[in-house]
């Protein structure tokens, strides 16, 4: 099967300005797909060429294995997309909303699936409410709602969960989730949050000012790095004592009263753990300390010095 | 999709307050000048006919339903532009403004379409306007006033007898409609180089008053090329109350006014088609 979308060499100048430089990335049906990059690397603008709101300088975007440049409407009556913000007509109900942007869409009994994806982003108590007496968590679910009215195979969400409380990014994760497992819905999610994307994205690409750093699964990725692990430990004086001469004592980073914390490779772990062990040493519990949000700085400050 | 796009749009213009400042505004107006000649035409009407009513002598009602209705058409290029720049000029600016063209661009529609439908709404929209001012100033005239023979001086007095009139009316505000398609044309097309509709609203009134200004003041600088400038026809509906050789300058008008409409339409699309949708 196609990829549902293919980017080759994509880039976008404004002037010198180069927003998106050379791009290349794709996405599998099936994938949550997380689209990691710090606040201006070119990931709106992007997505904006992607759904053909902004004309690519170069380059060239495959969607469903068509190109866009030539085949927009058959390409984009697949997609749902929230981008950025979600602005709607403030002054019209979330129905009126929909029912305008259903059409737009052409959709067949449309006050049916109006009900339905009111339903599934959980707004049908307020579905007949003006638009502007809305929180901001629900007109994330009203621009998934939109999201979704068409049927769409793929869904494009930029920043779904910026400026939510800790509750509403979990709801919102949790939907995301939801279509992708229950519907089959391929996503692609952009974000600066970069816990977001390891909670939920089983591929991913890095960006940078515009560039691709690094694409590929998201564990594979987190893995394949050096990780800081915590020991918590019942005498971390004796234990600092057994590892001198050993060759973990290079490993180690810090330490304080209850925890010693390595810098290992992740098949390193056990070998550790056993040494500690087989050393009468009392451990409470091995923390993850090393995350996406480390790898991705890592990433990123890697080609700040390049 | 045409007609699903225009029904669309219409939708959303009969959705906004805004639109209905129009509506009210014309109300008023008509009104406002109604009742002020039902009280005050007489004073008026004797300082308009004072240099001539020693040579003419006036028999029957002069203040009549055209009179009134032809004094209200002289306010048509002066309010009725504000009134449609102010739902014109938002009609894409507006969209830009409110962050919605990320939900319609994203769909599959044309960007092409989505202007002929807009604009189309934003004329029926003017259309409107026209129409209730003709409805309110003939009606409410009819009641106030009753018929009577047209006079109208200018540089010269014309009498136009009153079972002469209808068609000249219709004709002054079916041109009427044309000036104000101009107008929503040149509000349509600064709509869509704005993200949002203040500039294209000022900008329209702002430009036709100050072109109006500039073709009058320095009349005999632009010289010849004033008679291509479409404010030098926006009052040329006056036309239909002089003698048949007004009648023969219409053409002209006419002329202008729909090639500068396709003009601005044309610099819309090629730029709309264009744009980046960065709001």
């Amino acid at each position: 099967m196609d990829p549902y979308i293919e980017i080759h060499n994509l880039s976008k100048h404004y002037g010198p300005i180069k927003a998106v430089d050379d791009l290349s990335m794709k996405v599998l049906p099936g994938d949550i797909y997380g689209f990691l990059g710090p606040n201006g690397s070119g990931k709106s603008t992007t997505i904006r060429m992607m759904l053909s709101l902004i004309r690519p300088t170069s380059g060239q975007i495959l969607l469903f294995g068509r190109d866009l440049a030539t085949d927009r409407f058959k390409t984009l009556s697949r997609i749902g997309a929230l981008i950025e913000k979600p602005d709607f007509y403030n002054y019209l109900s979330a129905r009126k909303n929909l029912e305008i942007l259903g059409k737009l869409s052409d959709i067949s009994n449309l006050k049916t699936r109006v009900d339905e994806v009111l339903d599934i982003v959980g707004l049908v108590p307020r579905a007949d409410s003006i638009v502007r007496t809305y929180s901001l968590g629900m007109k994330q679910r009203l621009g998934i709602a939109q999201a979704l009215l068409h049927h769409p195979d793929l869904i494009v969400l930029d920043e779904p969960t910026n400026g939510l409380d800790p509750q509403g990014q979990k709801e919102i994760r949790d939907l995301i989730k939801s279509l992708n497992r229950d519907k089959n819905i391929t996503i692609l999610i952009s974000s600066h949050i970069l816990y977001e994307i390891e909670q939920i994205a089983n591929r991913m690409i890095i960006i940078d000012r515009g560039k691709s750093l690094v694409e590929g699964n998201v564990q594979d990725l987190v893995n394949s790095q050096d990780r800081q692990v915590a020991f918590v430990l019942g005498d971390t004086t004796a234990a600092l004592k057994l590892l001198d001469n050993t060759p973990w004592t290079a490993r180690i980073l810090k330490s304080n009263d209850e925890r010693i914390y390595f810098k290992i490779n992740k098949d390193e772990i056990p070998h550790l753990n056993t040494f500690l062990v087989e050393n009468k040493m009392q451990i409470f519990a091995v923390e993850p300390v090393r995350s996406l949000e480390d790898f991705f700085l890592q990433i990123t400050d890697d080609d700040k010095v390049n | 999709m045409m007609i699903k796009l225009i029904s669309i749009e219409l939708f959303k213009i009969f959705s906004k307050p805004r639109t209905y400042i129009g509506f009210g505004a014309i109300i008023i107006i008509v009104l406002a000048l109604e009742f002020g000649i039902l009280l005050q035409g007489d004073n008026i009407m004797g300082i308009i006919i004072a240099n001539i009513k020693d040579r003419f002598m006036f028999e029957g009602n002069i203040i009549n339903l055209y009179l009134v209705s032809y004094v209200i058409l002289n306010t048509l290029w002066v309010h009725v532009p504000i009134l449609v720049a102010l739902v014109a000029g938002d009609l894409l600016a507006g969209e830009a403004n409110a962050g919605t063209f990320r939900l319609i661009l994203t769909r599959p529609i044309s960007r092409v379409k989505l202007v002929f439908a807009k604009f189309i709404a934003g004329w029926i929209y003017a259309v409107m306007l026209v129409i209730l001012m003709a409805i309110l100033s003939i009606g409410i005239g009819k009641i106030l006033f009753g018929a009577g023979d047209l006079l109208v001086v200018t540089n010269k007095v014309n009498v136009f007898s009153s079972d002469d009139l209808l068609w000249r009316f219709a004709g002054a505000y079916a041109y009427g409609i044309l000036s104000m398609t101009t107008v929503a044309a040149l509000s349509f097309m600064l709509s869509s180089m704005a993200d949002n509709s203040i500039g294209p609203i000022i900008g329209t009134v702002a430009g036709i008053v100050g072109i109006t200004i500039i073709s009058t003041v320095g009349a005999s600088l632009l010289g010849p090329v004033n008679k291509y400038i479409f404010t030098s026809y926006l009052p040329s509906w006056q036309l239909f109350f002089q003698t048949d050789s007004g009648l023969a300058s219409l053409g002209h008008a006419v002329l202008i006014q729909l090639i500068y409409i396709v003009g601005f339409m044309g610099i819309t699309i090629w730029y709309f088609r264009k744009k980046d949708i960065l709001s």
